[in-house]
């Protein structure tokens, strides 16, 4: 019974129902947002010192004993996708305050906010089937409205498509939910993956399957992709950075994360199979990096590599040996830092030149050589360029491809990541390089004031962190693959000596 | 029942199909419904008892009906009422910002010249 293991829900429910009290106050809102921001980036890292040391962190709600319960547990992916989704958050909350505007965003962001970082930490350190859907929901009302929180035509338009299709994949979810208890009579995911192999030992799986292949299309259409990714270019360049930057780096890797679980603990052993999930994720990899290649706005583009690098890790899941699922987790967190970066950098740098269509920016380079640089880092780092984080997770893929002799991907793998330089270098290109097509064009200094940047600096450093120290990292990823392919530690930590 | 499920699912995709998105919504919303009957009906209508353990008993009787869909469904509909109460004021904001609901017409953050503000 360990009370931490529920602080990832608990503090952004407690800081957003404070951030709704404040909300006349915007500075008092504001800092306390902060606040609670911290305080869950210190809950995250106690809780991923505490998981290193003991494997698993289990609790009980009310003392309700797995299966019947509403159970918490924590293992390493769980943690360490609790300390990012803190650290997005602080980002995103951080640059509303000092790199936006005053008054530019509705009083309504900071709550918002940390509703849906509840939902999202919930899905992680779910036990429960049910309570993932819960999670779900909680995180998808709040991105619902943070999307069109300033009421703007394209916002709405953008917000039809996203609701929908994520609604109807809410009730897809659904219905396997309904579909497996039918065969399996509990969602407790432990008690599911117990059922599931006793069912593979006797050649009875098949209904599993059924429920298995409903829960990765729900998954799939979360995570963006291949074939059904079309809600997220459609929406994501609308809302106001902040918000933009919080859901590239967090709402489709929930998704990602929810197919982990699926293969490794939900479904393990190959009840499901790779084969659709590794074409799919080759696919997936392709159509975003080419979706991209025509596109001309800074947010656009970025939008289209979210898909191409859930791709990676979706192929990373498909393939499932350790070295596979283990650069999958490191490709995780390298992702997060790096897209949330590019998105707050990107906004920055259209702020500035006036514009998100690339044909009108220009002479960002020579105007603010700082924000050059820190476009760079995660631009890089996203290219797979040594000796950035980038570079060390797609290693880890395309290595794990050569070991499974898996040329297909291998090669679809590496092309991708060569359009993927191409479509960042030609945000480069345009936004940094060439001319500003004004020639009068100049910064006022309140534009390029340092103190706009803190967030982004931070992330970059982080990133630059994960490159340095990859070693260490990948070896805590290694760790945690391993974890997630001997689903019995899962089983025995949760339901204990009811084996 | 289950054909009933049937042909709620059926009308339902049909609705989603349409091009106005006050149809396309009352959809999702019929989808919800027949999720939530599947969900009774797939965990078995058998039970007739209340599923509480009789005085004196160590478990529940065998005609207990399973508490666990009743209190699933109960949840989905809460939450399904909350997302189709948002999703409707999002279509009349849309129809007061766009001007129609036409989804055929629900383009413009999909155009490739379109880059955002």
């Amino acid at each position: 019974m360990n009370g931490l293991v529920a602080a990832p829900m608990l503090v952004p429910l407690v800081t957003a129902a404070v951030c709704t009290l404040l909300r006349r106050m915007a500075v008092l809102q504001r800092g306390f947002s902060l606040v609670g921001s911290a305080v869950e980036i210190g809950v995250a890292l106690l809780l991923l010192v505490e998981v290193n040391s003991s494997d698993y962190l289990v609790s009980n709600m009310g003392n309700w004993q797995a299966p019947f319960g509403i159970t918490l547990v924590i293992d390493r992916l769980a943690a360490v996708m609790v300390l990012l989704t803190a650290l997005t958050g602080a980002a995103s909350a951080w640059y509303s305050w000092i790199s936006l505007p005053k008054s530019a965003l509705s009083p309504a962001f900071h709550p918002l906010l940390h509703f849906l970082l509840m939902g999202v930490s919930g899905a992680f350190i779910t036990g429960d089937l049910f309570n993932l859907y819960v999670c779900f929901e909680i995180m998808l009302l709040s991105s619902f409205v943070m999307l069109v929180l300033e009421g703007k035509a394209e916002q709405t338009e953008g917000a039809v498509k996203y609701v929908v299709l994520n609604l109807m994949s809410s009730t897809i979810f659904l219905t396997a939910l309904g579909l497996l208890y039918a065969k399996a009579g509990t969602l407790n995911m432990a008690d599911i993956s117990i059922l599931a192999q006793e069912a593979v030992a006797e050649h009875r799986a098949g209904p599993l399957r059924l429920g298995g292949l409903l829960f990765m299309v729900a998954f799939a259409i979360k995570a963006g992709m291949f074939p059904f990714f079309f809600w997220l270019p459609a929406s994501y360049h609308t809302p106001s950075v902040p918000v933009s930057a919080l859901f590239a780096g967090l709402l489709t890797k929930v998704g990602v994360f929810a197919l982990i679980r699926l293969h490794t603990l939900i479904m393990p052993n190959d009840v499901l199979g790779h084969e659709i999930l590794l074409v799919l994720g080759v696919a997936t990899m392709i159509t975003g990096v080419l979706g991209a290649a025509g596109q001309m706005g800074i947010r656009r583009i970025l939008s289209f590599h979210i898909i191409s690098q859930v791709g990676y890790m979706v192929v990373g899941i498909a393939i499932g040996t350790p070295l596979a699922l283990a650069a999958c987790v490191f490709y995780l967190c390298h992702h997060i830092v790096v897209k949330s970066n590019l998105f707050l950098v990107g906004g920055i740098a259209a702020d500035c030149a006036g514009s998100e269509d690339l044909r009108k920016t220009g002479g960002m380079w020579l105007a603010w050589p700082l924000l050059g640089l820190l476009y760079l880092v995660p631009a890089l780092s996203l290219s797979g360029i040594p000796p950035f984080s980038g570079f060390f997770a797609k290693l880890g893929i395309v290595s794990a491809g050569v070991e499974r002799e898996l040329w297909w991907v291998v090669a679809a793998a590496l092309a991708t990541g060569a359009f993927t330089l191409y479509s960042m270098f030609k945000i480069w290109i345009e936004a940094f390089w060439k001319d500003h097509p004004s020639s009068g064009f100049r910064l006022a200094p309140e534009q390029r004031s340092f103190v706009r940047l803190w967030p982004m600096l931070a992330l970059a450093a982080i990133t630059i962190a994960i490159g340095l120290m990859s070693g260490p990292l990948f070896h805590f990823c290694e760790e945690a693959a391993l974890q997630l392919l001997n689903p019995n530690g899962y089983i025995h930590a949760v339901l204990g000596g009811r084996l | 029942m289950s054909i009933a499920i049937g042909i709620c699912y059926a009308s339902a995709v049909y609705l989603l199909l349409q091009r106005r998105l006050l149809q396309v919504l009352l959809g999702i919303a019929l989808l919800g419904h027949a999720t939530n009957l599947l969900i009774l009906v797939a965990s078995g209508l058998r039970g007739t008892e209340v599923p509480i353990i009789a005085e004196g008993a160590a478990t529940l009787s065998a005609h207990a009906a399973d508490p666990l869909p009743q209190a699933f469904i109960l949840t989905a509909i809460v939450i399904g009422f909350a997302l189709l109460g948002f999703a409707l004021a999002l279509a009349y904001r849309c129809m007061r910002v766009l001007g129609h609901d036409d989804i055929d017409e629900l383009n413009n953050t999909d155009r490739l010249d379109e880059v955002g503000h």
